[in-house]
């Protein structure tokens, strides 16, 4: 009984996590999909998110749904500027260097947010209290509910977008076929731009409602990156549902071994399950192979 | 008119010239801190301090007449870095004695530096292992964590509970409480039921926790630093984790408090005296120079100082001691630095010897709890 009470808390505490690292996933796969490019600047927007929030919050004293408005606005807007400054005026790029340039990007938003704000961790004040909820002899904080409503509602929200509006169908197109989309009269600009857009958003809105919990500091990017990008990579950098259930894979096999096998190996496990995707599922696990639609 | 001027000016630039070269030329101290770099939370503060110390005493007219000339570099924490940083303290600047580093990786790196050179260095690091076994050239202000805890283990044993388990995060500071842990439980009688780890940039614990939860520990001991004991904190409170939870010295700060929030309530930490000077009795020795230490670092940085520039206060504080009795060369240095005894410093009250030359006691650290935001003396 012992045993079965603490399976279902590691599952259930993995699930919460997984859904933040999913979160963040959906948002690296956003600008894949239609830039064909991994944005590894994605941990800094996450970052962002949260430090903004707290800056408007206790230094600035907006109120707290004003602040995460803030938050998640200036951090859009750093997406946009980035976009407009390091990717755009790149013609005929290779994705090789728009990595690169995304990596460099990272170490200068993280270095200003160092310098600015300084190296202190520091929490955001939980949005509806911090008393523990109890779910089948397991417990859960009430921040975790706003983390699985947020992810739940991005998703719909994405699928929405891609699958039922112009902007999105186009923004698949772009990235099916860039030359393609061009003539038959999309944007390709114009499009990148909005991806960079939309997921600086959707990561420093993950960002905003993670910080509660996990708090917040200059260089909590680069962790919180790298398991959204194992997310994203397990969903086949592509459709939203499968990063989600990446994302979810991923922190209940953590919180899982971490549990029952030593919690020495929790980051160990996230990579090793990246090596052997990559290895095994190149395309993902939820994703058919390659087929030829015109 | 013209002229006068002329003269009062080339008079007043003679005398200028002629006392400088009277005065003796200032006494260079070497000094190493990870100012910048992952240790940084320890380096800035201790750099601040160091040069903070320095001006005081230059201005009160320095050491026997003559000035200290602090120079310092910064370590990034980074050992290889620390050893050249070394080499050029001692053959570029040609200092008598050297304080830092700031982490223990950094400190065992030059150590083969200093012997070499027979310089002494006082490291502000807190691994048992740089001044055990004793050499001849090496000090260390900061306290030892077998002190802290002996410290942790003495009240459990007061408070007669034997089985325990551990959460210590896996990095340097973490790895070492964990071998002091286990290294000292069988002498307090204490037995280790379950030994985990987290991460030191992990962001939810409570799997491990869950796991401590359904075992029979009557405490749970936490060492690491900010922020992932907050989070172990916030975790536990979570999961109604009904049993004691103690904490490192790792964490003894307002910092701590305010990130674990209401989770922090009951939990119970050995700390440097610092934390606590004004709740201390008059008759603590330590009293003076933490009061000191504490107005003089919020008057120049407006911040409150803390353990780790304590460290730095007390190594340049014992190093003026030092050249005053033993005069400005390395080996005099080195044996009025091994005579010292009985020095209230921040850290504690030092008396180093022959064979001691961390030179603290289990008095250098005092129980605290946290009640209401804010710490309280456990009796």
């Amino acid at each position: 009984m012992e045993l079965l009470n603490q399976v279902t808390q590691f599952v259930i505490s993995g699930l919460a996590t997984g859904s933040i690292y999913a979160l963040i996933g959906l948002s690296f796969a956003i600008i894949f999909n239609s830039t064909g490019i991994i944005n590894f600047a994605q941990g800094e927007f996450v970052m962002l998110g949260g430090v903004l929030a707290i800056f408007s919050l206790n230094v600035l004293h907006l109120p707290l749904v004003v602040a995460i408005a803030v938050a998640v606005a200036v951090t859009t807007i750093i997406g946009l500027v980035f976009e407009r400054l390091a990717i755009r005026p790149l013609k005929n790029a290779t994705p090789l260097m728009l990595i690169i340039i995304t990596i460099g990007a990272s170490i200068l938003i993280r270095g200003l947010v160092m310098l600015l704000w300084g190296k202190d961790t520091q929490a955001l004040p939980a949005f509806s209290g911090t008393d523990p909820i109890s779910i089948a002899g397991a417990t859960l904080l009430p921040q975790h509910l706003w983390i699985f409503g947020v992810t739940v509602l991005v998703i719909v929200g994405c699928r929405l977008f891609f699958n039922h509006t112009i902007s999105g169908k186009a923004m698949r197109a772009c990235s099916f076929n860039r030359r393609a989309a061009n003539l038959v009269g999309i944007s390709v600009g114009r499009m990148v731009l909005f991806s960079f857009v939309i997921s600086a958003a959707v990561g420093s809105l993950a960002g905003v409602i993670i910080a509660p919990l996990t708090m917040t500091a200059y260089d909590v990017g680069v962790m919180l990156g790298l398991k959204g990008f194992c997310a994203a990579i397990m969903g086949g950098m592509g459709s939203g549902l499968g990063t989600v259930l990446g994302g979810l894979i991923l922190g209940t096999l953590e919180s899982l071994g971490a549990g029952l096998i030593s919690s020495g190996y929790k980051d160990a496990i996230a990579f090793f399950i990246l090596l052997l995707i990559l290895f095994i599922r190149p395309q993902g696990l939820f994703k058919k192979g390659e087929t030829e639609r015109v | 008119m013209k002229k006068i001027v002329s003269t009062a000016f080339a008079s007043i630039a003679l005398f200028c010239l002629s006392t400088a070269a009277l005065a003796a030329p200032p006494i260079k101290i070497g000094a190493l801190f990870a100012v910048t770099g992952p240790a940084s939370f320890l380096g800035e503060p201790e750099r601040n301090t160091a040069q903070m110390v320095v001006d005081e005493i230059n201005k009160a007219g320095g050491v026997k007449g003559r000035k200290l000339e602090l120079i310092t570099y910064d370590t990034t924490g980074d050992a290889t870095k620390a050893v050249q940083l070394a080499n050029k303290l001692v053959k570029n600047d040609q200092v008598v004695a050297i304080i830092g580093p700031s982490t223990t990786g950094d400190s065992m790196a030059i150590i083969p530096v200093v012997e070499r050179a027979q310089i002494p260095l006082i490291s502000c690091a807190a691994g048992s292992k740089i001044t055990e076994p004793v050499r001849k050239w090496v000090f260390k202000t900061a306290q030892n964590d077998g002190l802290a805890v002996a410290r942790i283990f003495e009240q459990l044993k007061k408070e007669k509970k034997t089985k325990v388990a551990l959460l210590t995060v896996s990095d340097g500071f973490g790895a070492s409480g964990r071998e002091q842990l286990k290294a000292h439980a069988a002498r307090y009688g204490i037995q280790i039921l379950s030994d985990d780890t987290y991460g030191p940039k992990d962001t939810d614990m409570t799997a491990q926790l869950a796991k401590i939860r359904g075992s029979q520990a009557q405490a749970l001991i936490c060492w690491g630093t900010n922020p992932g004991p907050a989070v172990i904190a916030r975790n536990a409170k979570q999961l109604g984790l009904a049993i004691p939870v103690y904490m490192s010295h790792g964490v003894s700060s307002k910092k701590f408090i305010e990130l674990a929030g209401d989770a922090a309530e009951g939990i119970k930490l050995p700390s440097g005296k610092v934390l606590v000077a004004d709740l201390l009795p008059k008759s603590d020795k330590q009293r003076n120079s933490l009061l000191a230490f504490i107005k003089d670092y919020q008057n120049h940085y407006k911040a409150e100082g803390d353990h780790f520039g304590g460290h730095a206060w007390d190594a340049v504080m014992l190093l003026k001691g030092a050249i005053e009795k033993g005069g400005d060369t390395p080996a005099g240095i080195r044996n009025a630095l091994e005579a010292t005894r009985n020095f209230p410093g921040i850290g504690g009250v030092f008396s180093y010897s022959a064979k001691d030359h961390a030179g603290l006691t289990k008095d250098a650290f005092t129980l605290v709890e946290v009640r209401k935001k804010d710490w309280v003396l456990v009796k």
